[in-house]
């Protein structure tokens, strides 16, 4: 009703909002505390959310093409119990690691499968696996926890690019953030996520094999999640069944405060790229500031709804004042 | 946003006899299931039909039950509301802290603290919701950080414990008339009066209409922005009165009270046939939802599933649930347009 008539325009406009703020944010955290803007800092925030991040970037394709994946947090505590099961059954690492992503695949694949051959909602799908992969998580390993990974490993989780601030994980995340960005934005496929999330109909009247696009969305968001469940396990040296609670929500949180439409059709990779720095970097610097946690909670919150406030508030104003100056462009859709 | 409705919004809102046949049809399936899976359980395990197993039931699912009730009237307009396990945690130490404060309050007073504050977050997300056109998903998921964040701030590393509160208030959850607990009496009169004010009252015909066509809706002449902050406030009201509930089962309150309660509360209305495309659905329906998915989880218990699967298998079975009763209710509705395109 008040979607903007004009997607690209303000799409662009809340690109520059959102890595406006990140300037903003940057330079009020600079001033909070002086040891804010050292490298070390800077390192640690970015560690922080590279599992976010990393999730962020599927799921940013899935919600352009009007779906929504729930249950990447419990594929990522799955896969972290399969890594950590078989890293203590003895398996070598790269076979293991092999195993952990495979499984996440098929974990995407048997969300993709539910939606796309039975028809089921997603989000009923996917608070359903959202269940099952975290159950299967405790059933792989219990309440135990395996910590005894090999420091060549858990070194790339943690460690830094040689001679420099960058965690390893963040260079990861850049390469697959270039590549989503170009599939998104430069490739027929990127451009029928849109076409598919704007209007569904419409893209299967184009010829465009909904079907498919949206099995291989979900195969990617289990994939990625398997990829930040190897992150996160190697970066705490730690697999356990509960790894990663309730992170399905930061996820989704970035990615709808990064400017990608619920209902579909619109958003880009900056922008949640953008979100999801805007969102590290407050929390960072009001921790360095003393601000206690829950204040935190209360901020994301905020930002999340005054994501989708604000845009909604200024169209109306537009759209009111554009009423009054002409009238020859009415209401048309 | 309406055009993602496609084939199955475009149903006529008309044949409300195939309509109710068909809800009939799905509560009928669910008993069925509940009724086998029930049999089953006691046959294997006797024990499970003891009544100090029912009532431990009975009082788990009571509050699981009351907050579908609201989830279910706003589910029916098309919209959610992620925030209530917070509305729930919030309103359970607020109100036992007016007993921290105030030893000697009325019991009725904590009741109506727990609905009006649980009332007024409510209408913070109908606010957004339907003045402020954010959608119910990111709206809710909104306020689920906002309210969980102010109930930390307010408990701040403390707790309320049993010590606290007035024997008069324990005895809601521990007192009973003829083995059926006080606190799950009261879930039930909620309930019926909520199911008889949806199936028989003009403004709860409204959700209905609301969720099955919008536009249509409007044309009728009712007012949409009012009814979805209704609805929103209600299951505020209603998560606040779960919040003293649970104050008074569980006696100990800290500020992570409640937490992830919501995805039970929707996996709950969803099992029990209240559609999340809007429009479809009956609280006796989720309230059965509710039942078979404790029912499920207590089986497994008296049953001796290995502890550490009982999670994967509740999850399997809730998503066999929600596949099986989308399929079901798809199949009904092709039935019904069987004449128009597709």
């Amino acid at each position: 009703m008040s979607v903007p008539q004009k997607p690209a325009r303000s799409l662009l406009g809340w690109e520059a909002a959102i890595l406006g703020l990140v300037v903003v944010a940057l330079l009020i955290g600079s001033r909070l505390h002086e040891a804010f803007l050292t490298g070390p800092n800077l390192s640690n925030l970015s560690s922080n959310l590279v599992e976010i991040a990393l999730i962020a970037l599927t799921m940013t394709l899935v919600v352009v093409a009007a779906e929504i994946d729930l249950s990447v947090a419990s594929t990522v505590g799955m896969c972290s119990a399969l890594l950590g099961v078989l890293w203590a059954a003895h398996a070598p690492m790269p076979l293991a690691l092999l195993a952990t992503l495979a499984l996440g695949a098929l974990a995407g694949l048997f969300n993709g499968l539910l939606v796309t051959r039975l028809g089921l909602p997603s989000l009923a799908v996917t608070i359903g696996t959202l269940a099952l992969y975290r159950g299967l998580a405790y059933a792989l390993l219990g309440d135990r926890a395996v910590a005894d990974f090999p420091p060549f490993w858990t070194n790339l989780g943690f460690g830094l690019v040689p001679g420099t601030q960058i965690p390893i994980p963040i260079v990861a995340f850049a390469v697959l953030a270039v590549i989503t960005a170009v599939v998104l934005h430069a490739t027929p496929f990127g451009r029928s996520l849109y076409a598919i999330g704007a209007n569904e109909l419409a893209a299967r009247f184009a010829g465009l094999r909904v079907e498919r696009t949206k099995l291989l969305l979900f195969v990617l968001s289990g994939l990625m999640s398997a990829f930040a469940a190897v992150v996160y396990t190697f970066r705490f040296s730690s697999a356990r069944a509960d790894n990663a609670v309730g992170l399905e929500l930061a996820v989704i949180a970035a990615v709808l405060l990064g400017g990608v439409s619920i209902f579909g059709g619109r958003g880009s990779v900056i922008g949640v790229i953008g979100a999801v720095f805007l969102i590290g970097i407050i929390q960072n610097a009001l921790t360095l500031a003393d601000v206690p946690n829950e204040i935190l909670t209360i901020v994301t919150g905020l930002l999340l709804i005054l994501s989708v406030l604000g845009p909604n508030l200024a169209a109306r104003v537009r759209t009111s004042r554009e009423r009054r100056v002409a009238r020859s462009k009415g209401g048309a859709p | 946003m309406t055009e993602r409705l496609s084939s199955n919004a475009a149903t006529p809102p008309t044949g409300p006899n195939l309509l109710t046949r068909l809800l009939r049809a799905r509560e009928a399936s669910l008993v069925l299931i509940l009724l086998v899976l029930v049999g089953t359980t006691a046959a294997l395990n006797s024990r499970f039909l003891s009544a100090q197993s029912l009532r431990d039931l009975a009082l788990n699912v009571a509050i699981v039950a009351l907050v579908v009730v609201g989830q279910t009237l706003v589910l029916l307009m098309k919209h959610v509301d992620l925030s209530v396990s917070s509305v729930l945690g919030l309103t359970a130490f607020l109100s036992g802290s007016l007993f921290v404060t105030h030893p000697n309050l009325p019991v009725p007073l904590a009741f109506l603290a727990g609905i009006g504050i649980g009332a007024l977050l409510g209408v913070v997300n109908g606010l957004l919701v339907a003045y402020g056109k954010v959608p119910a998903l990111v709206a809710t998921l909104g306020t689920l950080y906002v309210f969980r964040g102010v109930d930390y701030a307010i408990v701040h590393g403390g707790q309320i414990t049993a010590s606290n509160l007035p024997a008069a208030f324990s005895t809601f959850a521990s007192g009973a008339v003829l083995g059926v607990p006080f606190l799950v009496l009261l879930v039930l009169a909620v309930m019926i009066a909520f199911s008889v004010y949806l199936r028989s009252y003009r403004s709860g015909r409204e959700y209905y209409a609301v969720g099955s066509n919008v536009d249509a809706a409007v044309l009728a002449g009712i007012d949409v922005n009012r009814r979805v902050l209704t609805g929103f406030v209600l299951s505020g009201a209603i998560a606040g009165l779960a919040g003293v509930l649970y104050l008074a089962r569980f006696g100990t309150v800290d500020a992570a009270a409640g937490s992830g309660i919501e995805l039970q509360v929707i996996a709950a209305a969803v099992v029990g046939g209240v559609a999340i495309t809007g429009g479809v659905g009956t609280i006796a329906g989720a309230g059965i939802g509710a039942l078979l998915l404790g029912v499920i989880g207590s089986a497994l218990v008296a049953l001796r599933a290995p502890a550490f699967w009982q999670q994967a298998i509740q999850g399997a079975l809730l998503l066999l649930a929600i596949s099986v009763d989308i399929i079901l209710a798809k199949r009904a509705a092709r039935a019904m347009q069987e004449r128009s395109h597709r």
